[in-house]
């Protein structure tokens, strides 16, 4: 494998690993204060979905955006109100809004552009383009014959689309909004000991709507990357068990951001090379299954879970819906 | 101070939950810088009360003046700015916060961190100063033990200005020097002329402690009283509504034959702790042999081994004859065909099933007895005629066979596990906590229930962390501390300075 390949690789991976990221960062806010979040899955497609549609119909990615966040964000609000308001089971809640969002999307997709299920390709400003750096080159060819770090620089740094970045910058924002602000330690705090929260006279209920709406915003933003900037148009289950992966990096992560960002760029490499086999096959000698590849994330979520690599303690108190009591 | 406004005066309050009053038509008066207690059995209604002055419930009825002002107290951010801060029964702390990062929750002045952290971390420094409430700010709650947690509750109260405090059973997970601790940090507290209301059970902590006491029975206000004007049979009587015997009466014991003997029990746990390390003893027909000490010091697991549900090493006998104590042989069914009894210290997670019915809990352990056997079924119906019976022995109140464990009270969970033991008629008892969180009338009910067992030649290890309990039921007492035996005394020749100090892990 030569210096190119792995360029390439890395490239793929950072273009994979980011909707990952995105939704891990979204369970990661609404699992912290104490709302577990199986549904990040299906508002996933729900954002993408909406946000390729309504970026098709009105030829404005920025709006496909909003409607794609707005999408997930009412499916928030339903999977809040289930858990929070009416204190229900938080898995059946997630549950009902994969399905939910498996089927209404194909649906109205038939309903609404008659192409079995999918939007039509969305081509300009329809779609998040990817941004050019001063100096970057952009045809493979010149990549390929420049030196390792123009590679570096042209290949794997520049030309990812606005989100890219985006994701990559909330990071260090989602661990300062955690660690370093009073929402952030009453967030926590929420997760972990709710009754220490309503005590001190801040509002439960209220915090946790606003952890499961930043929830919905952020499954919003990687729903509509896979749509509109990963690839252009929505197809039928395009999520492809993206937000079970992400919350399984979410457990390896021991619901962390910085931890989220290794995960997801780990989980990210594997899709990757998923794509890949031959050049696994050139480092390692032999062929492995690409389905091995795309179990890996899951197999070693459960070798997390057993406790071989530290222990994964999640916030005390999630899935639980706060009762008051004296 | 006699002319002051009282700090807090609550008038006319009543509070149902459905059909239950909780409280009805209370009106109390607490004079500031002065210690008031509020005692009654469990459900009289001292913890709703509390509750609707920290803005938890509302009242249906009634008004509360706060320093001759009259207040409304709708959440708890309300009864904040009031200054009442109130310490729970079961902590409101985040574990795997620090000190700091609990004491400025929900207080902090803005919306970053930083300026809070540095501000609280001062002040810290001057309430410990002031309060002698010395605490490591940058510990994590879940290292700590549960003095120092409820240190940080106080903290956290004194830390939002809190004028009044209010303690709900605040000794119920303390050990007797760290209650004392306590004591006397609010000592200090009512020194500083903070007022302070103290919610317990406890008879002693209010004689020692308060300046006032407030009587509560079945949601009313009975009396309020210069403790120095009472005594501890007055408020116990107060509090039940009739005459309550303190003290056990007992003869003097028939001792027998050793019924239990154990040798050289040792005792490691998972993590290879060594929890009991070489524990000797006996205990004879028609005896009570207390097992004393500060909770975690090997009772427990004594307790577990005897039981059967711990593994151990070591020798122990049973009438001469001796007991597995690893294997397929030591479990709570062959401990139970041995003639060994067991009321477990926590009743909830290890002498009940909470969420299922008397009946079906009265049958646990011995639902093979071919009493309750109807061919390859068990026979339910036998089963609950029997329950019915032991409740009516055993006075359980309600006396309904069909009602889920949760739905009874402490003192009567206590009496089905006893009636259920007892009523086996075994050789031995092990016994722990028989009276933790049970109310003054049940303790002496279940008391006399241990007497009686006693008197018919039985042999008890009873394993109690109320020191007051062991001398009043025991006959020998051995003291625990670090998994050895301190010492052991007849109860007649030892008091409890001698015990406190052997609990303490000094030889005498």
């Amino acid at each position: 494998m030569d210096f190119f390949t792995l360029i390439q690789v890395l490239d793929a991976t950072v273009r994979l690993a980011i909707p990952l990221l995105l939704a891990c960062l979204a369970g990661l806010f609404s699992e912290r204060a104490g709302i577990f979040d199986i549904g990040l899955e299906g508002k996933m497609l729900a954002a993408a979905f909406f946000s390729a549609a309504i970026a098709s119909m009105t030829g404005s990615v920025w709006i496909g955006l909003l409607a794609g966040i707005g999408a997930s964000l009412f499916l928030s609000g339903i999977h809040g109100l289930a858990s929070i308001t009416f204190r229900g089971n938080q898995l059946i809640s997630g549950v009902a809004i994969n399905f939910l969002a498996a089927g209404m999307t194909v649906l109205i997709a038939q309903s609404w552009f008659s192409q079995g299920g999918r939007t039509p390709s969305l081509t300009g400003a329809a779609r998040f383009n990817p941004i050019n750096f001063p100096g970057a080159l952009t045809t493979t060819n010149e990549v390929k014959a420049a030196s390792p770090l123009m590679q570096v620089y042209s290949e794997l740094l520049s030309g990812h689309s606005l989100l890219v970045y985006v994701a990559l910058l909330l990071v260090p924002l989602s661990w300062w909004a955690l660690y370093r602000t009073r929402f952030g330690l009453r967030l926590r705090a929420v997760g972990e000991n709710p009754a220490a929260v309503d005590t001190a006279g801040v509002s439960v209920v209220g915090l946790r709507y606003a952890a499961v709406a930043i929830c919905g915003i952020l499954c919003g933003i990687a729903g509509a990357y896979l749509s509109t900037a990963l690839q252009a148009g929505f197809v039928k289950d395009m999520s492809a068990g993206r937000g079970f992966i992400a919350l399984a990096a979410l457990i390896f992560a021991k619901w962390r951001p910085w931890h989220a960002l290794y995960a997801t760029f780990l989980f990210g490499l594997f899709q990757a090379l998923e794509l890949r086999p031959d050049v696994i096959e050139s480092v390692i000698g032999i062929k492995i299954q690409s389905q091995f590849l795309g179990a890996l994330p899951y197999i070693m979520t459960v070798v997390i879970l057993a406790g071989f690599v530290g222990k994964a303690i999640p916030p005390r108190a999630g899935g639980e819906p706060y009762v008051k009591e004296r | 101070m006699s002319t002051a406004e009282p700090a807090i005066e609550l008038k006319g309050i009543s509070k149902a939950f459905g059909p239950v009053q909780a409280n009805k038509d209370i009106s109390i008066r607490v004079m500031p810088g002065t210690i008031h207690g509020i005692i009654g059995e469990n459900g009289a209604g001292k913890s709703t009360l509390m509750s609707i002055l920290y803005g938890f419930y509302k009242a249906d009825k009634g008004e509360i003046f706060i320093s001759g002002k009259k207040t409304e107290i709708p959440d708890s951010q309300a009864a904040i700015s009031a200054g009442i801060g109130m310490v729970f029964q079961h902590f409101k702390l985040v574990e795997n916060f620090t000190v700091l990062e609990n004491i400025i929750l929900g207080a902090e002045d803005g919306w970053l961190l930083k300026p809070s952290l540095a501000k609280a971390r001062k002040s810290l420094i001057d309430l410990a100063a002031e309060y002698e409430l010395n605490v490591d700010p940058d510990a994590l709650i879940e290292e700590i033990g549960v003095g120092m947690q409820q240190r940080v509750e106080i903290l956290k109260a004194l830390y939002r200005q809190a004028d009044i405090l209010i303690l709900d059973e605040p000794t119920g997970v303390l050990t007797p020097s760290e209650a004392d601790q306590l004591f006397r940090i609010l000592g200090r507290l009512r020194e500083e002329g903070k007022t302070i209301i103290l919610i317990t059970h406890k008879l002693r902590e209010i004689m020692e402690t308060t300046d006032t006491v407030s009587v509560m029975r079945r949601g009313e206000m009975t009396a309020t009283v210069k403790t120095a004007d009472t005594s501890p049979e007055e408020l116990a009587e107060l509090m039940v509504g009739r005459k309550v015997l303190l003290r056990v009466d007992k003869k003097p014991p028939q001792v027998g034959e050793v019924v239990l003997n154990v040798e050289n029990l040792r005792v490691v746990d998972e993590q290879g702790v060594e929890r009991l390390k070489s524990i000797s003893l006996n205990v004879r027909a028609g005896e009570i042999l207390g097992i004393a000490g500060v909770a975690g010091n090997g009772q427990s697991e004594l307790l577990e081994v005897l039981g059967g549900y711990a593994d151990g090493t070591g020798t122990v006998t049973l009438n001469g004859e001796t007991i597995d104590l690893t294997g397929k042989h030591s479990d709570g069914k062959s401990r139970r065909a041995r003639g060994i009894a067991h009321v477990p210290e926590d009743r909830q997670r290890e002498g009940l099933i909470m969420d299922y019915t008397a009946w079906e809990n009265t049958a646990f352990g011995y639902h093979h007895d071919p009493a309750y056997q109807s061919g390859i079924l068990i026979n339910n119906a036998a089963i609950r005629k029997d329950t019915e019976e032991k409740m009516e022995r055993f006075d359980v109140r309600p006396p309904n066979p069909r009602l889920t464990a949760k739905n009874f009270s402490g003192g009567n969970q206590q009496k089905i596990v006893l009636a259920r033991e007892i009523e086996r008629n075994p050789d031995l008892l092990l016994i722990g906590q028989p009276t933790r969180g049970v109310d003054i009338g049940a303790i002496e009910f279940i008391h006399k229930q241990i007497v009686a067992l006693r008197d018919q030649g039985k042999a008890i290890l009873l394993v109690s962390v109320e020191l007051e309990e062991i001398l009043s039921l025991a006959d020998r007492v051995a003291v625990m501390f670090d998994g050895n035996i301190m010492g052991e005394r007849a109860v007649g020749d030892t008091d409890e300075k001698e015990l406190g100090l052997l609990m303490a892990g000094v030889e005498t």
